[in-house]
């Protein structure tokens, strides 16, 4: 009997050639450490160094113990899913969100109380707020989607995901970029760009793992065994897309050097501002909108177990959305020295906009058809509903607000917070939350702990989002009334800071909203460890659907 | 065949539906951003705006770093309300060497645009250090370690030299002096002083921080304050002047 040789085992090109590559990074790293301009900077070089070599470590630890040939695509006819990379993001969302949540409620009591900013450099609200805002959307919402994509790509396309190490490259390189990020903001590393705060270099390692990003998703839907790309997979696309053009676009820059932190925009001026909203309103546009829809057009029919509503609204929605949002950008810039055309074209379509978006709000509540009464029992189901409500209203308050008229109020005050946060909150927040109470059971394979619990995170953290958001109409209109009010002798009523000692109780019933939804987050989180660390298994379905009563 | 069917063509091939995305967001951003580098309003020059010296530049940076722009707009509409409390409006011209820009999108503090020259040295000075010192009501984080921090400006001229790449006007004469320019500019009376200013005509050069002993970052972001919404003299300024 002859002995049926082993395969050999040998290192492929990409584990050797993402080895190396690391270890190349990880040399240029600690001589640009060596010869920085700034301490910060350095440190930041010796993350990248000390990232690097545990990515070689990680490497060949994985080679020693991974068997000698690939994992197989199928096992027994069925796709053999990867989900390791989408774990990792489900989990890194969790606590990016608590953490994000956290330093929002801390600024918001800032604001209130300005002794909290300790007279530290690192702990003012100037270095805590782009912290706050890119950890709930870059962080949070960042890893929401790409662990939800990852999940529905594979699913859709019944194909295992693209790649070996590119996707865990892809959520490793990306959380690495956010604790960049995140850090360099608080040793006053950012390029003052709303949104698009972090610097030159984090914004390389970014372009990088985007690009890795977008060939894995596209390779795995060449995959497919379908022959139609599912709609919630174009919506992903869109968003990908749209987001590498945009970060290019707007993050053009030119270092002082390679040993420095600082670089200068390419753009200037007027030319600057209406790139940079370009950019900002697209953010929202693609990345907290494309993105989540595309969670919408998955989890929602999944979860209530009916099909999307309608198709042919699927596809219009689709185009119109994508095709109109770009234009929306220059209502951030009414009044400005913005060309007036530019303004003009800016409120047009945003108020235009607000057909595609209510198309795709009927297109995700209609799904529910014949399946209503599930809201009653179903709180996951009924967060993902509700996120589409406030989806369908902040997409009203956003084209109202764009009305050069109204804007000419509700600029510069915290009318616009409170819209964002309608938004982030209640659509971003909620259809995440409802994604992830999907996703843990059915990738742990066990049923969720407590529906219960799901019903608490729900009620709490929709009473913090109606505190949040009336205290800032209030305070937002208010504010925006005192500004513009006169005396009978014609004379400015209020001076400044008159109208800042009006926005303090506000202030105090914002940050009790916060404090709310963050004690929901904690709910959700106590719900989801208790989830994955208990012994039973779900039923083989995966699907844990037990009744609330 | 029908329009609904033919939209397959998008739906069973990935490429052909990239393409589709990248024409769609194309048309917006391109008819709304490239003409803004032809029109004339948004790059006509006015007399008086200069590019920063290295120490207003520095202290640029300052304003920058801690977020500043977070609160505080640089950009007055032209609302009968907004020119009575702050000034003129704001010309895009007065943002030209701005990289980035710092318009702002929220007023938590008041607009910044034009606070040059509204308050002294001495009350910047004790602003910075305890906001509510000079206005109680504010919610202004304090900035004590600015005058308690040794500006970093070693490096200053090659700040200029990539801005020059970029096409901002620094002359080599410029960078050159960058370095010996932050001195100049942060002392009383220097003897450099009338070299500062042939480079950068109506430079402020004095001891923004009230320490003779020490530039520090409160002397740069001072400078900076102190020149904001200055360069335009609209006694002069004829805005009919870009009306077509």
């Amino acid at each position: 009997m002859a002995n049926a040789p082993a395969p050999q085992k040998t290192m492929t090109l990409g584990e050797g050639g993402l080895a190396l590559t690391m270890g190349g990074l990880a040399l240029l790293t600690i001589v640009i450490a060596a010869k920085a301009y700034t301490s910060e900077y350095a440190f930041h070089a010796y993350l990248f160094s000390a990232a690097s070599i545990a990515a070689v470590f990680a490497i060949i630890n994985r080679y020693y113990s991974r068997p000698a040939e690939k994992p197989p695509l199928f096992i027994d006819g069925k796709p053999n899913y990867n989900m390791g990379p989408v774990k990792f993001s489900t989990v890194a969302a969790m606590i990016w969100g608590i953490a994000g949540f956290t330093v929002g409620l801390i600024i918001a009591l800032q604001l209130a109380f300005p002794a909290l900013n300790l007279d530290l450099p690192w702990t003012s609200f100037g270095r805590m707020r782009p912290l706050h805002t890119s950890a709930v959307i870059f962080a949070f919402g960042g890893n929401v989607l790409i662990a939800t994509s990852f999940y529905v790509v594979q699913r859709t396309s019944r194909a295992r995901l693209a790649g070996d190490l590119a996707p865990w490259f892809v959520v490793l390189g990306y959380n690495f970029f956010i604790l960049i990020a995140g850090t360099g903001y608080l040793l006053g590393i950012t390029q003052g760009k709303e949104y698009a705060e972090p610097e030159w270099y984090s914004d390389l390692w970014l372009t990088i793992v985007w690009v890795t990003y977008l060939l894995v998703f596209l390779a795995t839907l060449w995959r497919r065994t379908e022959p139609h790309i599912y709609v919630a997979n174009w919506f992903y696309l869109a968003f990908i897309v749209t987001i590498a053009v945009l970060h290019l676009g707007n993050n053009a820059a030119v270092p002082v050097s390679i040993f420095s932190p600082k670089s200068y925009i390419v753009w200037s001026g007027v030319q600057d501002a209406m790139v940079q909203w370009w950019y900002g309103h697209n953010a929202v546009g693609f990345f907290l909108t494309a993105g989540f829809l595309a969670i919408m057009y998955y989890f929602i029919p999944k979860r209530a177990d009916r099909p999307v509503y309608s198709y042919r609204l699927s596809i219009i929605h689709f185009w119109s959305l994508i095709f109109l949002y770009i234009w929306a950008g220059p209502h951030h810039l009414h009044y400005t020295a913005l060309p007036d055309w530019a303004q003009t074209l800016g409120m047009t379509f945003s108020i235009m906009l607000w057909m595609p978006s209510w198309g795709g709000m009927i297109n995700g509540i209609m799904t529910l058809s014949g399946a209503w009464d599930k809201l009653r029992t179903d709180p996951v189901l009924r967060m993902m509903v509700v996120s589409v409500a406030f989806y369908g209203m902040s997409t009203f308050e956003g084209p109202m607000m764009s009305v050069k008229i109204v804007n000419s109020l509700s600029h510069y005050t915290d009318w616009t917070i409170g819209h964002v946060h309608s938004g982030a909150l209640g659509w971003v927040g909620y259809i995440s939350f409802g994604a992830i109470y999907c996703l843990v059971p059915w990738l742990w394979n066990k049923p969720l702990y407590s529906l219960k619990l799901v019903n608490w995170h729900f009620w709490l953290s929709t009473i913090g989002i109606v505190f949040y958001i009336t205290a800032m109409w209030v305070s937002g209109i208010l504010q925006g009334l005192m500004w513009r009010a006169y005396t009978d002798l014609g004379f400015l009523e209020y001076s400044f800071v008159e109208t800042v000692e009006a926005m303090h109780p506000f202030y105090i019933i914002r940050a009790l909203g916060g404090l709310l939804f963050l004690s929901g987050a904690l709910l959700m989180a106590w719900n989801l460890w208790k989830t994955v660390n208990t012994a039973e298994s779900a039923a083989p379905a995966g699907l844990a659907l037990a009744p609330a009563e | 065949m029908s329009f609904w069917q033919r939209h397959a063509i998008f739906e069973k091939n990935s490429i052909v539906l990239i393409i589709g995305i990248l024409v769609v967001i194309a048309i917006g951003g391109l008819v709304e951003i490239v003409p803004l580098f032809y029109l004339k309003n948004t790059i006509e020059k006015v007399d008086g705006v200069r590019p920063y010296s290295p120490l207003e530049l520095a202290g640029r940076n300052i304003y920058v770093r801690e977020g500043c722009y977070l609160c505080h707009s640089q950009m007055i509409r032209p609302l009968r309300d907004e020119v009575e409390r702050y000034g003129h409006y704001s010309l895009a011209v007065e943002s030209m060497y701005d990289r980035p820009f710092q318009w702002g999108s929220k007023r938590t503090g008041p607009d910044l645009a034009r606070v040059g020259g509204k308050y002294s040295d001495s009350w910047h000075r004790d602003h910075l250090r305890d906001p509510r010192s000079v206005v109680p009501g504010s919610v202004m984080p304090n900035y004590s370690f600015l005058e308690n921090t040794d500006l970093d400006y070693q490096h200053i001229a090659a700040d200029l030299k990539v801005q020059a790449l970029l096409g901002v006007p620094y002359s080599p004469a410029m960078i050159e002096n960058a370095t010996k320019d932050v001195v100049t500019q942060a002392t009383v009376d220097s003897a450099d002083a009338a070299d500062l200013a042939k480079r950068y005509p109506k430079v402020l050069a004095r001891d923004f921080d009230g320490n003779p002993d020490r530039i520090s970052e409160a002397d740069a972001l001072i400078a900076y304050l102190q020149l904001l919404g200055t360069q335009v003299d609209f006694k002069l300024y004829d805005d009919k002047a870009n009306i077509r």
